[in-house]
C-alpha cells in the first residue's frame, strides 16, 4: 500500500512531524496552521481530534482539547474545515484522536470521510492492536488509511513484533513511560531503548514522540529513529502566540 | 448464556481493554496473574481472615419486618453499611491491597468521587503500611471535606484533579495518567466494576462475598438459598455486582438495578446511564455511557455523589441489553424520602446511594410471599449534611 506517508518515509531525511489540536487556539485556525506548518518545512502533520477525556495526554494537550471543544470543535466541523485541504497541502496528514468519537461517528463512515478528504493515516491511542486487527483493519485499508501504533519502553518484544507485523507505515515510539508533555530530554535509559528497538530490525521505521520540544531533543531522537513528533511544545507556542509565528517555531527545531 | 466475563473480559459485547499502549504492560501483568493469585490458599486465607476480623464480616442479613409489612412482601436487608469504613467498598480494597502485595507493588493510587472508595483505599494502605495517593476532583474535594480529612488522617496524600470537569471521571483520568507514569512499582486500585479488563471481573469477584453470604444466610433463615429478587443501586455498579454475582446465571432470581435519575431522566441533570447512555468507551471499557452525539463524555448529576458516574460497569450494560436485569431509575426526591422512611421504620439511616434501592418499593410491587433482598450498601453518616439541608432538620 502506498500513500503519502509511505512515500515520505522513503525520503532520505529525518522527518519532523508536528501534532496540534484542531480548533485551538481558535475554532477556525485548523487550515491556517496546517498550511503554515507545511510552508515552513514540516514533513508530516497530526491533526488532533479533541476528546473530553484524553487518557494518554498530559495537561497541555488536555487543556487545548477542552478549549477546542468549548470553541465548538466536533468531528463534523473538522471534516468540514478539511474538505478542500488537498487543494493547498501535499504533505501527509494524520488524524490523531481517541476511539469514542470515531465510534459515535461510525468507524466505516469515519474512514470513508478520511479517504475523501485525503487523510493518510490515523493514530488512535486507545484502540489496541488486537482489536484493530480483528475488527477494523479491513475497513481502514479499504480506505487507504495507515493505522499507527504506539510502543513504549515497557512493551514486550513479542508484542512489538506483532505491532510491526500489523503496521504498514511507521511505528510511534513513545520515548518514556509517561503521558504527553510530561518530560523533556532523554537519559541513558531512553537511548538504550532506542538502540534496542533499532537492533530489532523492524520492517516499519520508527518515529519518536513524547519528550521532544526543541532542536536538541529532536536531534537526539532522530539519531536513533527516522523522525520525531512534537506536540505539547507547539501547543504552548500557540497558546502564547496564537496561530502565527509558526516559522520561528519550526526554525528553532530544525536548527542544528 | 453466561452473565460473567469471558477470558478476554467481555460481557456480551461490553468490556474489553481499550487502553493506550502505555497501559498495556500494567493491565497485562494484572490480567495474567489475578485469577491464579486469588485462587492461592494463602491469599484466600488472608483475605477471609481480614474480612472477618477487620471488616466485620459476615454482615447480617436482616429481616426488615416493619418495612415488609408496609409493602406487603418479605424484605431482607444485606447490611453492608455495617462494614468497617461504612460501606461495601472495603471488600474490594482489602482484596486489591493483597493482590498488590503479591505482585510486589509498593505504591497505591486510587480515584474517588465522594471519597468513600478513597477512604477505603487509604484504610487498607494504612493497615499494610503502603504509600497511598488518592486522586479526587477539585470540586469534590470541596464538597466532601470530612472524607478528605479522613484520608489525610489515614496517611494518604489527596491530589486534586484539576482537569476537565474536576469530578470523578477526571480523578479517574488522573489516576490512569499516574499509572502510565509509574508502570513498575504502582498498583491502581479501581473502586468499581469499571475500567479495562481485568478490573470489572476482579472487583466483582472481590465483592461477590456479598452474594456468597446472602445464599447461606437465606438458607438458614428461609430454608432456601435463592431469593426471588436481589435489588441494588448502580453507579459504576460494584455493590450491585457483588450482590448479584452468585445469582447471575440463575434466572429464577430476579435482578433489579436502580439508577439515579437525579432531577428526572430528561431534566438534563441525571445519572441514569441505561436510559440515557449509548455504547461507547470510557476508562478503557466498552459500555453504556452518557455522551454527546459527537462522542464527548458528559457530566452526570445525582444528589448522591456515589452514583454520578457517566458510565456503568460492562456487566451491568450487558444485564441491561440482554434483558436479564430490570433497570429502574429513581429521582433525588424519591430517594431522599425512602431514606427517611427506612430511618423511621427500621432505625437505619442509609447512604443516599442505598436509599435509591429502597425507593423502588413505592412503585415496583412484589407478591406477598416474594423474598426480596435489598443490598444496603452504605450507611448515611457521610450524607448527614445532605439530609439536613434537604429535610431542614
Amino acid at each position: 500500500m502506498t500513500n503519502r506517508i509511505t512515500e515520505k518515509l522513503q525520503q532520505d531525511k529525518k522527518l519532523l512531524s508536528i501534532y496540534f489540536t484542531a480548533g485551538y487556539p481558535e475554532l477556525n485556525d485548523t487550515v491556517g496552521i496546517i498550511e503554515g506548518l507545511e510552508k515552513n518545512g514540516v514533513d508530516m502533520i497530526e491533526i488532533g481530534l479533541p476528546f473530553s477525556d484524553p487518557l494518554a495526554d498530559g495537561p497541555t494537550i488536555q487543556e487545548s482539547s477542552t478549549a477546542a471543544l468549548k470553541n465548538g470543535m466536533t468531528t463534523e466541523v473538522l471534516f468540514d474545515q478539511l474538505k478542500d485541504i488537498r487543494k493547498t497541502v501535499s504533505i501527509p496528514l494524520i488524524i490523531m484522536g481517541y476511539f469514542n468519537p470515531m465510534l459515535q461517528y461510525g468507524v466505516k463512515a469515519f474512514c470513508k470521510k478520511c479517504e475523501e478528504i485525503g487523510i493518510d493515516g490515523l493514530i488512535i491511542p486507545d484502540l489496541p492492536v488486537d482489536v484493530y486487527h480483528e475488527e477494523y483493519q479491513a475497513i481502514f485499508e479499504k480506505n487507504g488509511l495507515l493505522n499507527v501504533f504506539l510502543i513504549t519502553p515497557q512493551t514486550p518484544d513479542e508484542r512489538i513484533q506483532f505491532i510491526d507485523s500489523v503496521s504498514k507505515g511507521f511505528i510511534y515510539m513513545v520515548s518514556s513511560a509517561s503521558v504527553t508533555g510530561a518530560k523533556s530530554g532523554f537519559g541513558k535509559e531512553q537511548v538504550e531503548y532506542f538502540e534496542r528497538i533499532k537492533s530489532m530490525n523492524l520492517k516499519n521505521p520508527q518515529i519518536v514522540g513524547f519528550g521532544i520540544s526543541n532542536s536538541e531533543t529532536f536531534g537526539q531522537a532522530t539519531k536513533h529513529a527516522k523522525g520525531a513528533i512534537i506536540g505539547s511544545a507547539l501547543i504552548k507556542h500557540l497558546n502564547k502566540n496564537g496561530a502565527s509565528k509558526l516559522d520561528s517555531f519550526v526554525n528553532t527545531i530544525r536548527q542544528e | 448464556m453466561s452473565y460473567n466475563a469471558n477470558e478476554k473480559g467481555y460481557y456480551g459485547e461490553f468490556g474489553g481493554a481499550f487502553i493506550p499502549e502505555m497501559l498495556y504492560p500494567n493491565c497485562e501483568e494484572l490480567r495474567r496473574n489475578y485469577i491464579s493469585v486469588m485462587k492461592e490458599d494463602s491469599f484466600q486465607k488472608e483475605f477471609h481472615q481480614l474480612l472477618k476480623d477487620y471488616v466485620g464480616r459476615p454482615t447480617p442479613l436482616y429481616f426488615a419486618e416493619r418495612l415488609s409489612n408496609k409493602y406487603n412482601t418479605k424484605i431482607y436487608l444485606k447490611r453492608e453499611d455495617l462494614c468497617h469504613t461504612g460501606a461495601h467498598k472495603v471488600n474490594n480494597t482489602i482484596g486489591q491491597i493483597l493482590m498488590a502485595k503479591r505482585l510486589g507493588k509498593n505504591r497505591i493510587i486510587a480515584e474517588t468521587g465522594a471519597g468513600q472508595h478513597g477512604v477505603a483505599t487509604a484504610t487498607v494502605c494504612a493497615l499494610m503500611g503502603i504509600q497511598c495517593v488518592v486522586y479526587m476532583g477539585e470540586i469534590d474535594i470541596h464538597r466532601q471535606a470530612p472524607n478528605v480529612a479522613r484520608m489525610k488522617m489515614l496517611g494518604a496524600e489527596v491530589r486534586p484533579a484539576k482537569s476537565g470537569s474536576k469530578t470523578l471521571k477526571d480523578a479517574t483520568n488522573e489516576a490512569i495518567r499516574d499509572w502510565i507514569n509509574n508502570p513498575v512499582d504502582t498498583h491502581y486500585i479501581i473502586g468499581s466494576v469499571v475500567g479495562p479488563h481485568p478490573y470489572p471481573d476482579m472487583v466483582a469477584r472481590f465483592q461477590s462475598i456479598i452474594s456468597e453470604e446472602i445464599k447461606w444466610q437465606l438458607k438458614e433463615k428461609e430454608g432456601r438459598e435463592n431469593p426471588d429478587y436481589v435489588v441494588a443501586c448502580v453507579g459504576g455498579g460494584s455493590n450491585a455486582a457483588g450482590a448479584y454475582y452468585h445469582f447471575l446465571d440463575n434466572t429464577d432470581v430476579g435482578i433489579i438495578a436502580v439508577e439515579a435519575a437525579g432531577k428526572g431522566i430528561h431534566s438534563g441533570e441525571s445519572a441514569a446511564t441505561s436510559a440515557l447512555g449509548k455504547v461507547g468507551i470510557i476508562h478503557g471499557s466498552k459500555t453504556l455511557l452518557m455522551q454527546t452525539q459527537d462522542g464527548q463524555i458528559t457530566e452526570p448529576y445525582s444528589i448522591s455523589a456515589g452514583l454520578d458516574y457517566p458510565g456503568v460497569g460492562p456487566m451491568h450494560a450487558h444485564l441491561f441489553k440482554s434483558g436479564r436485569g430490570e433497570f429502574i431509575s429513581i429521582t433525588d426526591d424519591e430517594a431522599m424520602q425512602a431514606g427517611l422512611l427506612l430511618s423511621k421504620l427500621e432505625g437505619i439511616i442509609p447512604a443516599i446511594e442505598s436509599s435509591h434501592a429502597f425507593a423502588i418499593l413505592e412503585e415496583r410491587k412484589f407478591n406477598t410471599d416474594d423474598i426480596v433482598v435489598i443490598n444496603l450498601s452504605g450507611r448515611g453518616d457521610k450524607d448527614l449534611n445532605t439530609y439536613i439541608d434537604y429535610f431542614k432538620l
